[in-house]
């Protein structure tokens, strides 16, 4: 086991340092940059734009300016956003609750439904259930988030007053039931996809554990059908699952930042949005970074959680 | 006894079934699974159902457990059991039934254990699932359960998971699950096809004590004879889903009376004392010569210290005539297929020579061996596997030779010969693999083998996955186009039986090495290594054959 860790945590490690090269230089490799916003000022000299770029250290070569970045990183210095001057943790640190907030509780909706669907779908297998749950999750899929969240907006917004529309809470009222009312649509609508991605795997896990032997010794122990069907085959299904949930959670990050435009979410797709329209170089990679770090932990945690609760690969 | 079921008190039987019908859905290739099926399950006996695969010896059992699935249903008949029908009763009684008064153990133990379960706990589950004892008096009672079946350190097995066990020790823990409460009646679904001849002995040993001491009555269903001889009373015999005779296992064994019972008996391999009449050899010489072949396994990374080495052939060496047959025989975990694997170059080996027609082929490159691989063919295991679903006989037959040049025309007219000699018909040609049974399925991968016209062929357990009468018709085609081509064989097996039907010389293999090579007749009656004579007084239903054998050899 602490050979397994080691051994993840060094190919993490690798994998960040490719994934902010790789970052850095397209970023770079985009036409126009951090520079070309002052051009258009009529006020800007040229040698104002060059004194501007000796300032913000835009005039060395790339390589230069990665290492320097990668070195500030170390030390916990993720820069300056160049729109504001504010330090990249403190911006992203402002936005970084809602988008945590709007990924958690979506989570939490898909999994508990869609394994709930799933399981269903497989011990009722072509049963009427069966066949609406295949039918709306390849709805689900094939139609964009977006478009969920408008009808969303229109039905329970604008025509039954039910919901807000958008943002994370009403000015002037903090209280946490206030912060639930605004969080139900964008986290429904988020979950709808990754319900559907879930309920299928599920569905498919539960049927290959329910054929398997030991659930008909179970049963011919005379375990009674509910115990057989939610600890040997329901605990044995979930095992796959936990690497999928680690997959999924870029997914899951990258719908996000489309549902939070939606509904106005205050969260880190806009910021990243209006980073990237501000050519805020720091901040985007910030942003790059924050999430790179998330996808490789939660494939790393999902590995982990299944070599604990595997005896076959915990023991091994 | 239970020669005529229609007149016996079925008081006396802790099972009686009677007129049993289970229906198939439609499609399915017969109407139903079992037709009219009557026995009885005498209190404290051992009743063995026989038949091969499909005869609905298994539904059978599965209905007396209520395990079948939704899908078939029981259309006639009944079951009872101490007096009540089990038919049409409601689920919950059956539930209550299962596990306390019918107990069952399945076939394979890899697979019937909950991996992420410890063994302790479900043995305990089988008490707990029908409210008995408190978590600390089950916990006394399964690790003494585990003592009774015979598990080494049972405390600590208590707290093991199932990956850590064999399949032996995995079957004991389903026997101890199966005993957790006591159950009059314990249903035994093959539950020694999967393992070995030594761990299948220690476990029919088991059987018969604990059904003995318990007084426990016992069904057991089995497609093998041998076992039959070794623990049952009384013996059911099915086909197709009828039961086509029934009587003691004497009477039943020694003059049976239906043709089908009589067919499958004369089917049975039984140990040869009679060395194979050496064959005519075409070519005389060394066809493959083995010199110190070894190979190990390794695992994991000598940087993390994970490193795992298994040697798996451990130096290795032998000599094959032309057209002999040489036997390979060994446990699961002997080598014997890895062996195999070395000798058709489907992997390298670690050290030593293999010379092939007395050139080394172990240190050839792929391509200065290729031209080479069409001598050195395969025939494997599983028919069903080994075929490629979509590919017509045809294609299966003419796709490596014209891959190595072969003008398709010839290709064409070679299967088409071959599948006559394997005993199909060229209308096979352009059909597909799941339009034929295992047995014609094992013959054209035979048919595929023989397209190379090789030299040697290498069959690693070609008949272990066929029903007893498909084996001896395989054997003997091996045997008949040995005779006709003058092949060479290496016979990769388990089943001493079998080996003794069809090799020149034997070699037996233990944890990689050889630790005896003979003909038969030594292997068999006088075997120089302690580890020969354990397998072979292993071999079910031999008993008898054996004594009579070492008599007539004085």
């Amino acid at each position: 086991m602490p050979a397994f860790l080691l051994n993840r945590f060094m190919q993490s490690a690798v994998l960040l340092v490719i994934v902010s090269i790789i970052g850095f230089t397209v970023l770079n490799l985009i036409p126009g940059g951090p520079m070309s916003q002052y051009a258009l000022d009529p006020g800007m000299t040229q040698e104002d734009m060059n004194r501007l770029a000796e300032q913000l250290g835009l005039n060395r070569p790339i390589w230069v300016q990665y290492l320097e970045w990668v070195w500030r990183l170390l030390h916990g210095d993720w820069g300056t956003s160049f729109r504001d001057g504010a330090p990249v943790l403190t911006v992203i640190s402002r936005h970084i609750f809602a988008t945590l907030l709007l990924m958690g509780s979506s989570t939490v909706i898909a999994i508990a439904v869609g394994t709930w669907i799933g399981i269903r779908g497989a011990t009722h297998r072509y049963s009427i259930f069966d066949y609406t749950a295949t039918v709306g999750a390849m709805i689900a899929l094939s139609i964009p988030t977006f478009w969920f969240g408008l009808v969303g907006i229109y039905v329970f917004s604008l025509q039954l007053g039910w919901l807000p529309a958008g943002n994370m809470y009403t000015i002037g009222d903090g209280s946490v039931l206030n912060y639930l009312h605004h969080l139900i649509m964008p986290s429904v609508v988020l979950a709808l996809v990754h319900i559907a991605i879930w309920s299928r795997y599920m569905r498919t896990a539960t049927l290959d554990v329910i054929s398997q032997e030991f659930v008909k010794t179970a049963r011919a122990k005379g375990v009674s059908e509910r115990r057989v069907l939610m600890k040997h085959v329901v605990g044995n299904a979930l095992l796959p699952m936990i690497t999928l949930a680690g997959v999924q959670l870029p997914a899951i990050l990258t719908g996000a930042l489309v549902t939070e435009t939606v509904f106005t979410w205050p969260g880190m797709g806009r910021l990243f949005l209006d980073s990237l329209g501000y050519s805020d170089y720091p901040v985007v990679m910030g942003l790059l970074m924050f999430s790179a770090v998330l996808t490789i932990a939660g494939n790393l945690i999902a590995d982990i959680v299944v070599a604990l609760v595997d005896p076959r690969i915990r023991l091994a | 006894m239970t020669a005529n079921p229609d007149t016996d008190d079925s008081q006396k039987s802790a099972l009686s079934v009677r007129g049993l019908t289970v229906t198939l859905p439609d499609g399915m290739e017969r109407a139903h699974a079992v037709k009219d099926v009557s026995f009885d399950l005498e209190r404290g006996q051992i009743l063995c159902v026989i038949g091969e695969s499909g005869s609905g010896k298994s539904v059978t059992a599965n209905t007396i457990m209520g395990l079948l699935p939704r899908v078939i249903g029981v259309s006639a008949g009944s079951i009872m059991l101490d007096g009540r029908d089990i038919i049409g009763m409601d689920a919950e009684s059956l539930r209550d039934l299962r596990g306390r008064v019918v107990s069952m153990i399945f076939q394979d133990p890899l697979s019937a254990l909950n991996p992420l379960m410890t063994v302790g706990a479900q043995v305990d589950e089988a008490m707990r699932a029908h409210g008995i004892g408190t978590p600390a008096s089950r916990r006394k009672r399964a690790v003494e359960l585990l003592t009774e079946v015979g598990l080494p350190d049972p405390a600590l097995m208590y707290s093991q998971y199932p990956f850590r066990l064999s399949g032996g020790q995995r079957q004991r823990v389903m026997i101890a699950m199966a005993l957790a409460l006591e159950p009059s009646i314990l249903i035994a679904d093959e539950p020694t096809t999967a393992l070995d001849v030594t761990t299948q002995a220690q476990i029919l040993e088991l059987i018969r004590d604990i059904q003995r001491r318990k007084g426990m009555s016992v069904l057991f269903i089995t497609h093998d004879f041998g076992v039959v001889a070794e623990i049952a009373d009384s013996v059911v015999v099915m086909e197709k889903g009828h039961v086509v005779e029934q009587g003691t296992a004497d009477q039943v064994l020694k003059s049976p009376e239906h043709p089908y019972t009589k067919r499958l008996i004369a089917a049975v391999p039984h140990l040869t004392d009679k060395d194979r009449p050496s064959l005519q050899a075409k070519g005389s010489g060394t066809v493959l010569q083995v010199e110190g072949l070894t190979k190990t396994y390794r695992s994991g990374s000598a940087l993390l210290r994970s490193l795992r080495v298994v040697p798996a052939v451990r130096e290795v060496s032998f000599e094959l005539a032309s057209g002999r047959t040489l036997g390979v025989v060994g446990e699961s975990g002997s080598g014997k297929s890895s062996l195999g694997r070395l000798l058709t170059k489907l992997m390298d080996c670690d050290g030593g020579r293999i010379l092939f027609e007395g050139r080394d082929i172990a240190p050839m490159a792929e391509a200065e061996f290729r031209p080479l691989r069409q001598r050195i063919q395969m025939i494997f295991q599983d028919p069903f596997a080994s075929l490629n679903p979509r590919a017509t006989i045809g294609r299966i037959l003419t796709v490596g030779p014209i891959a190595h040049g072969m003008p398709y025309a010839k290709a064409r007219e070679d299967a088409r010969a071959l599948l006559d000699l394997v005993g199909l018909d060229a209308g096979a040609f352009g059909r597909y693999p799941h339009e034929f049974s295992g047995g014609q399925r094992q013959r054209i991968g035979i048919a595929r083998a023989l397209m190379f016209k090789p030299t040697l062929l290498v069959a690693d357990e070609a008949v272990s996955a066929l029903d007893v009468s498909i084996q001896a018709q395989i054997l003997q085609l091996l045997d008949k186009i040995q005779r006709e081509t003058g092949v060479s064989m290496i016979f990769i097996t388990h089943d001493l039986r079998v080996a003794s039907q069809i090799c020149d010389d034997i070699a037996v293999m233990q944890r990689g090495r050889v630790v005896e090579m003979g003909p038969p007749s030594q292997i068999f009656l006088n075997p120089k290594s302690d580890y020969t004579r354990e397998l072979v007084a292993a071999i079910p239903g031999e008993r008898d054959e054996r004594h009579a054998l070492a008599a007539a050899e004085g």
